[in-house]
């Protein structure tokens, strides 16, 4: 087995695990901070990647408008959208079940996501489409010595890569990411010192479901855009979170970085196993960590 | 005396005049020929069949004279939307209501299987040129379905062997991941071993993958001389996309697509296409005679007929040649008159129909060429060697129908 096919899957891994790692992020941070597991977080990256889809090409079709959201603006614009569609469901459904059981937000959020995935599968193919939009600038190849690789790819890592330390640098070393923890440490306390919480509680599910829309916009040009390409994610996802653990912001980033890199590389060794080794993974993390390699026991 | 033998000539010629079309009025049994082009008109085989055939059919209709023994021949056509039921139902209302003589088109194998089944019931013949499987005429063969343009046979036996016998002796597949793919890849692979050639790896890709890449990379890590895409449709473009984007046919490998048509190249694009090799019925521009039929389809269509289209105008000619021979529109007759026929058009040389349905012709291994050798839009494809039919197709002996063996 050469280096160079072992680097070469690495690097094919790595790709898949920055989308790990978005989505997974995403969902830390709302589980860590809104103690909610957001089922519907595939449903939103699935939604980020057809905002940018419907955005480029059907705008005309469908509403009569002339104007076309090109691959950059759609990394703004899908986010936003999905973050105010998050927004709404914080408000006006997850806010009404926070008294109970974590049981009754992921079954909310699960049917959320079936009746997305149905309306979407009503009006596109469920095999995919392509997004014809991707940017000219970024359509060549790198030669990276080892590999020739798509240079679209390699914008989509190390784009993720900044988003998700970004995320990490803002909620663990910044003001605003200090009172954000307060507020959910202590709500009652932090809304005595004077903090909108309930506000806070609402930006940051918003901030998350944006973060899974822009994953979706990133995967996009990659892969085709389906209704189901959220619902193929979301369990290896939540796989990831567990392994990370529930709640980790870094956890969650290196734990889907690594988690992307081991499937990478078990597709070296012995590609039947790809699609299982991080469920694997799971149980034993499970059985001899279950809080998580980066969570903490309560 | 003389009067009497004037007048019984004239009723003898009368009697005569009258007959011939009264014959004929009696043989056809609505006082038309009338031909359903079933097809998928919206979905992933549009480009490839649909709208197009129908566009075939109607210029078969209109070469041949628009009429035979002075009846009208009319085209009717429906979207069959790759969904069996839905096909049958609509086979059913042609033969029964609209009193359909034949059906051609019928891509997509399951709506082709179904369709064909009934039309047997129903003694209606098809004239299949759209669908792969050879169930069509081997396992479910039947007296009135006739499989035209290609099989799942003839594409990777005609690509396997050339690839072979050019030197690409070790293969690696990337398979669909269901039973066409898989079918493709076992027919392919006996092939290429029993030319002594080697399979040195396969891996299954599900259904509509989207990202083939890292399928691609143990393929290229094999250092096989060939990767064989045992998939068809959009999974072929995607395969061959990323092959592309990843520099693997740069890189020394060739790619081997076994269902590729001219539609998927050209929307490809030659950059990304080009080396490709793969079998087809049909190169548009190989002869004069092939390029002339061609550009009066393009200025219909506004796009170069696959072999499909070709087919069908070949299939729907042949038909009325053989409606026109016997003079009779009645199925038995016509079937077993383009049985004896030697077909020969811009489209096929001296091809057979076989007992069991199967069209026997010549089939071309084609590779697509580079952008600089391109002298139009549509010129994609160099002939490299020609498949003859008997290797093609598989011989009555080694047929699988119930009716011959």
């Amino acid at each position: 087995m050469s280096m160079q096919v072992i680097l070469a899957q690495a690097l094919l891994g790595l790709n898949v695990g920055v989308f790990y790692a978005m989505l997974s992020l995403g969902l830390a941070v709302i589980f860590g901070l809104l103690n909610i597991i957001n089922f519907a977080h595939g449903a939103m990256y699935m939604l980020g990647a057809f905002i940018a889809l419907i955005g480029y090409s059907l705008l005309e079709q469908w509403f009569g408008i002339s104007l076309q959201i090109g691959f950059w603006a759609s990394l703004l614009v899908a986010p936003l959208i999905v973050g105010i569609l998050g927004v709404t469901i914080e408000r006006f459904m997850l806010k009404r079940l926070y008294d109970l059981d974590h049981i009754y937000g992921l079954l909310l959020t699960f049917g959320i996501t079936l009746i997305l995935q149905g309306l979407f599968a009503n009006y596109f193919n469920v095999s995919g489409t392509p997004y014809p939009g991707q940017p000219e600038s970024l359509s060549g190849v790198v030669n990276l010595g080892f590999m020739y690789f798509p240079t679209y790819r390699l914008f989509a890592i190390i784009f993720s890569l900044v988003v998700c330390f970004a995320t990490w640098y803002v909620i663990e070393h910044t003001k605003l990411g200090s009172r954000l923890r307060a507020g959910v440490e202590n709500p009652d306390l932090t809304q005595a010192f004077g903090l909108n919480v309930p506000l806070m509680i609402t930006l940051t599910f918003a901030f998350g479901a944006g973060l899974a829309g822009l994953a979706g916009v990133l995967a996009a040009p990659i892969y085709s855009v389906s209704p189901l390409m959220g619902a193929d994610l979301i369990i290896v996802v939540f796989a990831v979170v567990v392994i990370g653990g529930m709640g980790s912001i870094m956890g969650a980033i290196l734990s889907g970085l690594a988690l992307g890199l081991i499937e990478g590389l078990t597709k070296v060794f012995y590609p039947p196993a790809a699609s299982t080794v991080i469920f694997f993974l799971m149980v034993l993390v499970l059985l001899f960590r279950p809080a998580g390699l980066f969570g903490k026991e309560k | 005396m003389f009067k009497h033998w004037k007048s019984g000539l004239a009723g003898a010629v009368a009697a005569a005049t009258l007959a011939m079309p009264l014959t004929a009025a009696a043989e056809l049994t609505d006082g038309k020929v009338k031909i359903g082009v079933l097809s998928d008109m919206s979905g992933v085989y549009k480009a490839l069949e649909g709208p197009g055939a129908v566009t075939a059919a109607k210029m078969a209709v209109e070469d041949f004279g628009g009429s035979v023994m002075g009846k009208p021949i009319e085209i009717i056509s429906a979207d069959h939307q790759n969904k069996p039921d839905i096909g049958a139902s609509t086979a059913r209302e042609w033969i029964d209501a609209d009193e359909v003589d034949m059906i051609t088109a019928l891509d997509n194998s399951s709506v082709a299987l179904s369709v064909q089944g009934l039309a047997n019931d129903k003694k209606i013949i098809t004239m299949n040129t759209g669908a792969g499987t050879t169930a069509l005429t081997e396992e479910q063969c039947t007296p009135y379905g006739i499989h035209y343009v290609y099989d799942t046979h003839a594409l990777p036996v005609g690509t396997a062997t050339a690839m072979v016998k050019n030197g690409g002796e070790s293969w690696f597949f990337i398979t669909a991941d269901y039973a066409f793919g898989h079918s493709l890849r076992d027919n392919t692979g006996a092939v290429v071993e029993s030319l002594g050639g080697e399979v040195v790896g396969n891996v299954n890709a599900p259904l509509s993958t989207n990202d083939f890449s890292s399928y691609l990379l143990q393929a290229q890590s094999s250092g096989a001389d060939v990767i064989g895409l045992a998939n068809a449709g959009q999974d072929t473009v995607n395969a061959i996309k990323q092959a592309n984007q990843f520099r693997i046919v740069q890189g020394g490998q060739k790619l081997a697509g076994m269902l590729v048509f001219i539609t998927d190249v050209h929307s490809m694009g030659l950059d990304i296409a080009q080396g490709l090799q793969f079998t087809t019925a049909f190169v548009w521009n190989q002869n004069d005679e092939t390029e002339a039929w061609s550009r009066r389809f393009y200025e219909r269509h506004n796009a170069m007929p696959t072999m499909v289209h070709a087919g069908v105008y070949s299939a729907v000619t042949n038909y009325l040649e053989a409606v026109k021979a016997t003079g009779s529109d009645d199925s038995d007759t016509v079937r077993a008159k383009l049985g004896e026929m030697t077909l020969n058009d811009m489209f096929v040389k001296g091809g057979k129909i076989l007992p069991n349905g199967s069209m026997l012709h010549d089939m071309y291994l084609v590779e697509v060429k580079k952008p600089d050798e391109a002298s139009e839009e549509w010129d994609l494809l160099r002939v490299v060697s020609k498949i003859p039919a008997d290797q093609a197709y598989i011989s009555l002996e080694d047929s699988k129908c119930p009716l011959v063996n």
